[in-house]
C-alpha cells in the first residue's frame, strides 16, 4: 500500500466526522481490493451501500486500493453512475434518449419539475425525490419512458407523469 | 396446460409481472393445472403484454395488451379448451412475425431463458459441440468467412478477419469479449437478445474463443440492463453446470469461462479501446489504433471484441453453414440484421429481416406506419453517429453501402422514424448536445468541436441563428469528422450533416424567417386565439400557467404574446380548435 500513516489518519478521522461506516465496505475490499483493475467494481459496490460515494470515502478506497485519490476521483466523475452527492428516496431517472425526446420526454421533464418544485439533478427538500435525466433506458418503444427505483414506467404523459409521483408521495405520507 | 409470459423489460414496463402475480394467485385459488412460464421479448413492444396459451395438445394462443384483469378471463376459456377472440393477437400483427426472418432473435419470446433446457431443445449447444469434436478452428473461421458475417456493433467489419486476425496474434493468453454496452439511444435490440435469449451470446462467444485460441471471455454490459445482467449471470451458471463453459469442454482440451462487466453509464465505452480502459477500472478514454485490440488489447494482450448481435448469429451460421446465411442479403451486406423501430411508428418493437429489404418495407410494411397518419418526414439511423433518410429515399435497400451513400449508416440498428411534427435542427441540435456531453475530452477536436457546433444549433433553434451560420456548420463539421480521436468524435457531425443535405430550407426557415415549420422551436412559434372558432369557455385562460389568456365567458379570449411562455397548455386544453400555433 502506497499511503503514508499521516493520511490514512487524516483518512479514519474524516470517515469518523463525516459519519461513515467503513466496515460494511470490507467485504467488498476483501474480495476486490487486490484484483487489478476492479475500481469501478469496488466504486459500484461502495455506492449500492452508501447510496452515494462521498469524497472520505473515495480517499480511504484510494488508501485501500493503493491508488492516487485524483485517479479515484477521476474514475467517479467520469461515469454518469457515480453520484457525489446524496439522492432522494425515490431516483427518478427520466429518459432523454432520441425515441423519448421525439415523443415529447421534454414535456414530461417539465411536468416533474413543476410536480417536484425542483429542477433536474436536484433533490426535493424533503429528501424524498432525486430527478436525474439518463440517455435510454432500452424501452424505446414505450417513450416516453422512466424508472423509478428499477421499475420502468412506459407512454407517459404529462398528467401520467404527475399522477405517478403524486402517488409515491401518497404513499409515503400513509407509511408515516 | 402452460401459460407463457412475456417478460423482457418492455414487457415488465407494460405490466407483464402484474399480470403473471394475477395469474398465479388465480391458478392457485382455483386450483388448476396450468404452468407458468416466462420469455422475452418477442419484439412486439406495442402489443405488451403479450401472453402464449400452450394446449396439452400443441396448440398456442397468442394473447395480447392483456392485463391483470383480462387474464382471468383467458384462464377460464382456455380451460373449456376455447379461444378468447377478442383478445388474440390479430392477423395482421401474426402477419407481421411471419414477414421476418429471424436468425439472431430465433429463440427471443420462444423459449425461457432461465432455462437452458429450453435452449438446448432448441439446438442449443449444438454448434459448439460440432466446432470443438468435427472441426478445426481454422474451419471455423472459414465457414464465418463463408457467411459473410459483418459487425453488428455498427462499424460492419467482417468477423471472419478479426477471429483471424486474433487467432494469428502472438501470445498465449487471449480475450474474448463481448460488447453489450449499446449506447445509441433510442436502440435496445442487444437488449432484447440479452434478456431474450442469453445462452444464444455465451454459445457464440464460445464459439469465437475456440477458434482463436482464447480461454477467458468478459461481458461488459451497461448498467442501465438490470434484467440482462441477471438473466446472464443465470445462463452463466447454466452453462457451467452443464459443462458447457468449464475446463474441457466436450472431453477436448478447449477450457473457457465467461464473467460479467457492468458498465458505469458513459456512451464512448462502448468504443472498443475505450470499453477495454474501462474493463481495467479506468476512465473510460479511447486511444489511437494501431495497435488493434487483436494485437494489443485488455491487459495488452490480443482481444477479440464483437456487438451482442454479432454473436448470436455465429451458432445459427455454424448449424446451418455460412453458405444458408451468405444466400440473404445483397453483394455486400449478408444474412439478416435486428432494427429497433421506435418514434412516431404505429407498431414499434424490434424486427429481423434480411439485408436487402428497404427503409419502407421496414417502416410501412412492417411497422405498420406513421402515428395518427401524419406524414412521413425521415427516419434517423445509426444514432448520435448516422444520419437520417428523408422520406423521398425511403426505397434505399438495407445494405451497408447504399446507406452510407446516403449519409446515415447501417449502425447498431436504431431507427428513429420521425415525422412532420419533428424538427430536423432540434433533431440535429438534440444529438449534438448528447454527443457533446459524452465526449469523454480527450482529444480538442471533439471536445470543442462539438461544443461550438452545438451552441451555433442551440442559437438557431432559438431564434438568433445568423446568415452563415449553415456555411460555419459544415466546415467545423468536416474538420471535426477528420481529426478527432476516435469514432465518437469522427462521426458526431454526421446527424448535421444530413439535416443540412436533406432539410437546408428547414435550417433556412429558422435563419432567416424566424420560422420553425414543425413547431418545436419555443421561440419560433407563436399562440393566438382565432375569434370565431372561440366559444368563450374560459378552459384555457384557466390552464395558462402565467395568466397570459384573459376574456369573459361566451366571449373569445386573447392570448397576451408579451406574457405567453408557449407551453402549449391552452393548445391541448382547447375543445374548439381555436388555438392557433404559427
Ligand atoms: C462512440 C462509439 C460507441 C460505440 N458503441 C457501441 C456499442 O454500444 N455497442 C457495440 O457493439 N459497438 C459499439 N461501437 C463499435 C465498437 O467500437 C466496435 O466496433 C464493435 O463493438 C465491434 O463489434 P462488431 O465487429 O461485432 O460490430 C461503438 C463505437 C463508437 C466509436
Ligand atoms: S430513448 Fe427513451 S427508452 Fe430508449
Amino acid at each position: 500500500m502506497s499511503s503514508c500513516c499521516n493520511c490514512a489518519q487524516a483518512s479514519a478521522e474524516a470517515l469518523q466526522k463525516a459519519g461513515i461506516d467503513v466496515t460494511l465496505l470490507q467485504p467488498t475490499l476483501d474480495k476486490y481490493g487486490a484484483v487489478e483493475g476492479s475500481l469501478i467494481t469496488i466504486l459500484q459496490n461502495a455506492q449500492e451501500i452508501y447510496g452515494y460515494l462521498p469524497i472520505e470515502l473515495l480517499n480511504y478506497i484510494a488508501i485501500k486500493t493503493g491508488n492516487k485519490p485524483a485517479k479515484v476521483l477521476g474514475v467517479a466523475t467520469f461515469y454518469a453512475q457515480f453520484r457525489l452527492q446524496p439522492v432522494g428516496k425515490y431516483l427518478i431517472m427520466l429518459c432523454q434518449g432520441t425515441a423519448c425526446h421525439v415523443n415529447g420526454s421534454e414535456a414530461i421533464e417539465t411536468a416533474i419539475c413543476e410536480e417536484l418544485g425542483v429542477k433536474e439533478g436536484e433533490t426535493t427538500p424533503d429528501g424524498l425525490f432525486t430527478l436525474n435525466n439518463v440517455a435510454c433506458l432500452g424501452c424505446c418503444s414505450l417513450s416516453p419512458v422512466m424508472m423509478i427505483n428499477g421499475e420502468t414506467y412506459g407512454s407517459l404523459t404529462p398528467a401520467k407523469a404527475k399522477s405517478i409521483i403524486a402517488d409515491l408521495r401518497a404513499k409515503e405520507a400513509e407509511g408515516k | 396446460m402452460k401459460m407463457i409470459v412475456g417478460k423482457g423489460s418492455c414487457g415488465i414496463a407494460a405490466g407483464a409481472n402484474k399480470v403473471s402475480d394475477s395469474a398465479e394467485q388465480y391458478i392457485k385459488d382455483n386450483n388448476l393445472d396450468i404452468d407458468v412460464s416466462v420469455t422475452g421479448c418477442i419484439g412486439m413492444c406495442y402489443l405488451e403484454p403479450i401472453v402464449d396459451f400452450i394446449r396439452d395438445d400443441g396448440t398456442k394462443t397468442t394473447y395480447v395488451l392483456v392485463n391483470a384483469e383480462n387474464i382471468k378471463e383467458i384462464i377460464d376459456s382456455e380451460l373449456k379448451g376455447e379461444t378468447l377472440t377478442k383478445y388474440e393477437m390479430p392477423e395482421v400483427d401474426k402477419q407481421r412475425l411471419e414477414k421476418q426472418t429471424r436468425i439472431a432473435l430465433r429463440n427471443c419470446g420462444v423459449i425461457n431463458p432461465e432455462h437452458i433446457e429450453e435452449y438446448i431443445a432448441k439446438g442449443g449447444y449444438k454448434a459448439i459441440e460440432k466446432c470443438v469434436t468435427e472441426m478445426t478452428p481454422e474451419e471455423v473461421i472459414e465457414e464465418i468467412k463463408v457467411s459473410g458475417l459483418a459487425g453488428r456493433g455498427g462499424a460492419g467489419f467482417p468477423t471472419w478477419f478479426k477471429w483471424n486476425a486474433a487467432r494469428s496474434a502472438q501470445g498465449t493468453k487471449k480475450y474474448t469479449i463481448c460488447n453489450a454496452d449499446e449506447g445509441d439511444p433510442g436502440a435496445f435490440m442487444d437488449r432484447a437478445v440479452l434478456e431474450g435469449d442469453p445462452h444464444a451470446v455465451l454459445e457464440g462467444m464460445l464459439i469465437g474463443a475456440y477458434a482463436m485460441g482464447s480461454d477467458e471471455g468478459v461481458i461488459y454490459v451497461r448498467a442501465e440492463y438490470p434484467l440482462a445482467i441477471v438473466r446472464l449471470n443465470i445462463a452463466i451458471k447454466q452453462a457451467e453446470e452443464k459443462g458447457f463453459l468449464g475446463d474441457n469442454i466436450f472431453g477436448s482440451n478447449f477450457s473457457f469461462r465467461i464473467r460479467i462487466k457492468a458498465g458505469a453509464g458513459a456512451f464512448v465505452c462502448g468504443e472498443e479501446t475505450a470499453l477495454i480502459a474501462s474493463l481495467e477500472g479506468e476512465r473510460g478514454m479511447p486511444r489511437l489504433k494501431p495497435p488493434f485490440p487483436a494485437n494489443k488489447g485488455y491487459w495488452q494482450k490480443p482481444s477479440n471484441i464483437n456487438n451482442v448481435e454479432t454473436y448470436a448469429n455465429v451458432a445459427w451460421i455454424i448449424l446451418n453453414g455460412g453458405k444458408a446465411f451468405s444466400a440473404m442479403g445483397t453483394p455486400n451486406s449478408k444474412g439478416t440484421k435486428v432494427f429497433a423501430l421506435t418514434g412516431k411508428i404505429k407498431k414499434g418493437g424490434l424486427v429481423e429481416i434480411p439485408m436487402g429489404a428497404t427503409v419502407k418495407d421496414v417502416i410501412f410494411d412492417i411497422g405498420g406506419g406513421i402515428k395518427e397518419d401524419r406524414a412521413f418526414k425521415a427516419v434517423q439511423m445509426g444514432g448520435p453517429s448516422g444520419g437520417c433518410i428523408p422520406a423521398d429515399l425511403v426505397d434505399t435497400l438495407i445494405d451497408y453501402k447504399t446507406l452510407a451513400a446516403t449519409g446515415a449508416i447501417m449502425g447498431s440498428g436504431g431507427m428513429v422514424v420521425m415525422d412532420e411534427t419533428t424538427c430536423m435542427v432540434d433533431m440535429a441540435r438534440f444529438f449534438l448536445d448528447f454527443t457533446c456531453k459524452e465526449s469523454c475530452g480527450k482529444c480538442i477536436h471533439c471536445r470543442l468541436g462539438t461544443k461550438r457546433m452545438l451552441e451555433i444549433l442551440t442559437r438557431i433553434t432559438d431564434g438568433e441563428g445568423k446568415d452563415g451560420d449553415i456555411e460555419l456548420l459544415e466546415s467545423l463539421a468536416l474538420n471535426i469528422k477528420s481529426s478527432a480521436l476516435c469514432g465518437l468524435g469522427q462521426t458526431a457531425p454526421n446527424p448535421v450533416l444530413t439535416t443540412i443535405r436533406y432539410f437546408r430550407n428547414e435550417y433556412e426557415d429558422h435563419i432567416y424567417k424566424k420560422k420553425c415549420t414543425a413547431h418545436q422551436c419555443k421561440n419560433l412559434v407563436s399562440y393566438t386565439i382565432d375569434a370565431d372558432k372561440c366559444k368563450g369557455c374560459t378552459l384555457c385562460a384557466r390552464n395558462c400557467p402565467v395568466g397570459a389568456i384573459s376574456g369573459t365567458v361566451k366571449n373569445p379570449h386573447v392570448i397576451d404574446t408579451d406574457k405567453c411562455i408557449k407551453c402549449g397548455k391552452c393548445l391541448s386544453s382547447c375543445n374548439f380548435g381555436a388555438v392557433i400555433v404559427d
